[in-house]
């Protein structure tokens, strides 16, 4: 099977949920691949399944049928607590509200990944010095989430997502809460980190920011309905 | 995750919200304060009564005649009785009690009692002597009329004046005072030392008695009373042939009965105050709920970077843990402050035990986790992608 070369690989991906009587398939049969180093943004409606196909990419849900490999490894059938370890080390996660823990200074928000990891102190404290540093905000270590700006915030959640080296940087609309120009600067940090090797894939319901991705997915109705580069969605899907 | 890590994030959410965190404590503070408090201070009681019986003399074995009838045990058989036992049973003392009005040189009379015994009654009852003596064998054995009185006594008849060697007149006769009693209690009226002791067979024989009601005799080893008891119901039984005419207590035994009431005292009291543990456990939980409710958002935070559900469990067990622990820590610190001024206060020697300590503590310790664990699972269990949502 290919599912050993690419760093994802959806296999007719279904996710139902019961809502009473009713049956809700937010995901109804996707299957795409993405391979290391892509940049790829997922877009769709809000109650299309990018959400659900988020949390299955992301590790925090398990799909009621089909196979998702991740690095290789088969998470669709996996208990709360290996998706938690799966989420630790292979998955850097960017949300929209940023999810910083506010009684706790920037250093110790970032070093939350590794203490999960039972990385020891002098080292966990290092390496997320230097994730803090690595997005400018090393000199502002001590301080708490609330005395920074929304664009710093956001910063500092990419340093967690980065700190333990994920194979997977997963932004959930990572600009919905930032005005034009910080999301630009986030934008330009996301790419950076895209063409320094990092796979990092985008949720969002915005066109706009979809098309800073090179490729994208498209999600309707709880299935792909494009899947491509940037050009030809322009092309085909915005006319 | 590391446990000392996870003791260092407890601390820091307790330490965000101080003063919440204070009053769940209060529960447990006093809670345990209680506990502490109530089981030094009967701690202290039981030892205080103790030592009152142990004055009393709890080697002792009081005997009763009831009924004599025409059957009768004299002074000389019962020192016959004793002798013939002496593994058993050690000095004896006829106990005759003689209601009399005594009247001094000064003319002032009292109605008092006046207790005929042998000269052994003041080792048995470890009277210590003032001044001169206490009754002799020779005055047993020539019926001297002397006495030896008590410090209230010397006090009440002669204030000032030396009472050694003065007089003192019981009913018609003049007794010679040969020894004045250190004080025993306070020097009040029908305390012990409000007493006049005399020769047996001086009060026996004006009492108009030939064999003596009441009288003690010491045992040699209390801690076996009840062979001794035996021996003596033994003895008397073939004397009267009918229970009905005597009567033994057993110091000893009394005292046992006294402590193990008192012991069950205590064990209601310190149960009465555990209930309060329990409410203050039930607090905890109570403030737990609230805070894993409050903290949601956070949980699904730590779960989505990798928080495993025994890493969640182990946070919010540990800060209840915490929670009590710190709690019971000033609990015993409070507990052992009101039984040093309680104690003071109702004049007894009380300091908080040991025991009262290790087991509040433990129990403050313990019902935090149990309390706590509750709360913590119902964390562990949250969904990360519900958590995320919350607000």
């Amino acid at each position: 099977m290919e599912e050993q070369s690419h760093l994802i690989v959806l296999d007719d991906i279904h996710k139902i949920y019961q809502m009473g009587d009713t049956q809700v398939r937010a995901n109804d049969g996707i299957s795409f691949t993405v391979d290391h180093g892509e940049m790829v943004a997922i877009v769709g409606k809000s109650g299309s399944g990018k959400s659900t196909i988020m949390n299955i990419i992301g590790a925090l849900d398990v799909p009621t049928s089909g196979k998702y490999f991740l690095n290789g490894i088969d998470v669709s059938q996996m208990s709360d607590d290996e998706l938690a370890v799966i989420r630790n080390k292979q998955i850097g996660f960017i949300f929209q509200q940023y999810n910083l823990l506010p009684k706790m200074n920037l250093l110790r928000n970032v070093e939350l990944p590794l203490l999960y990891a039972g990385v020891g102190d002098y080292e966990r404290k290092e390496r997320a010095m230097a994730s803090l540093k690595r997005v400018g905000l090393g000199d502002k270590w001590k301080n708490l989430p609330n005395q920074l700006s929304g664009g710093q915030q956001q910063r500092v959640s990419i340093a967690r997502a980065l700190v333990g080296n994920p194979s997977l940087i997963l932004a959930d609309e990572p600009t919905g809460a930032l005005d034009s120009r910080t999301s630009r600067d986030v934008l330009d940090f996301l790419k950076e980190l895209n063409n320094e090797g990092n796979t990092i894939i985008i949720i969002t319901h915005d066109n706009s920011i979809a098309l800073e991705a090179r490729r994208i997915i498209k999600i309707h109705d709880g299935q792909v309905v494009f899947d491509g580069e940037a050009q030809e969605y322009r092309k085909q899907v915005l006319g | 995750m590391k446990i000392s890590q996870a003791f260092g994030m407890a601390f820091s959410s307790l330490r965000s919200n101080l003063m919440r965190a204070f009053l769940t404590m209060l529960g447990m503070i006093i809670g345990v304060g209680a506990v502490i408090a109530m089981i030094s201070l009967m701690d202290g009681m039981i030892a205080y009564t103790t030592d009152q019986f142990q004055d009393m003399g709890t080697d002792l074995l009081a005997v009763n005649i009831t009924n004599y009838g025409s059957k009768k045990v004299t002074e000389q058989q019962f020192y016959d009785f004793i002798g013939e036992y002496p593994e058993q049973f050690g000095d004896m003392s006829p106990y005759y009690n003689m209601n009399i009005s005594v009247r001094s040189k000064q003319e002032l009379e009292k109605k008092s009692s006046v207790i005929g015994v042998s000269e052994d009654y003041a080792d048995m009852n470890s009277f210590e002597v003032e001044k001169g003596r206490f009754l002799a064998y020779a005055d047993i054995v020539n019926r001297s009329r002397v006495c030896v009185i008590g410090s209230y006594t010397a006090e009440h008849y002669f204030g000032e004046t030396e009472p050694l060697g003065a007089t003192l007149r019981l009913g018609t006769d003049t007794y010679q005072i040969v020894g004045v009693l250190k004080e025993k209690v306070d020097s009040t009226e029908n305390s012990l030392d409000d007493c006049i002791f005399a020769p047996y067979s001086v009060i026996g024989r004006k009492m108009g008695m030939s064999s003596p009601s009441m009288l003690y005799i010491q045992m040699k080893d209390p801690d076996h009373s009840k062979d001794a008891q035996k021996l003596l119901e033994d003895y008397l039984y073939s004397v009267f042939h009918d229970t009905d005419c005597y009567m033994i207590t057993n110091m000893a035994q009394l005292l046992d009965m006294m402590q193990d009431m008192t012991g069950v005292m205590q064990k209601i009291l310190v149960g009465i105050a555990g209930i309060s543990l329990l409410v203050a456990g039930i607090g905890i939980m109570n403030i737990m709920l609230v805070s894993v409710s409050e903290r949601t958002r956070e949980i699904g935070i730590r779960k989505s970077l990798g928080a495993k559900k025994k890493d969640i469990m182990r946070q919010f067990v540990i800060e209840a843990g915490t929670l009590s622990t710190i709690g019971g820590g000033i609990g015993i610190l409070l507990g052992g402050l009101a039984t040093t001024l309680l104690g003071n206060l109702i004049g007894m020697n009380c300091a908080p035990s040991m025991r009262a300590i290790i087991l509040s503590f433990g129990v403050s310790a313990g019902i935090g986790l149990l309390f706590g664990y509750m709360p913590a699972n119902k964390a562990a269990k949250l969904n990360p992608i519900d958590a995320l949502r919350s607000e």
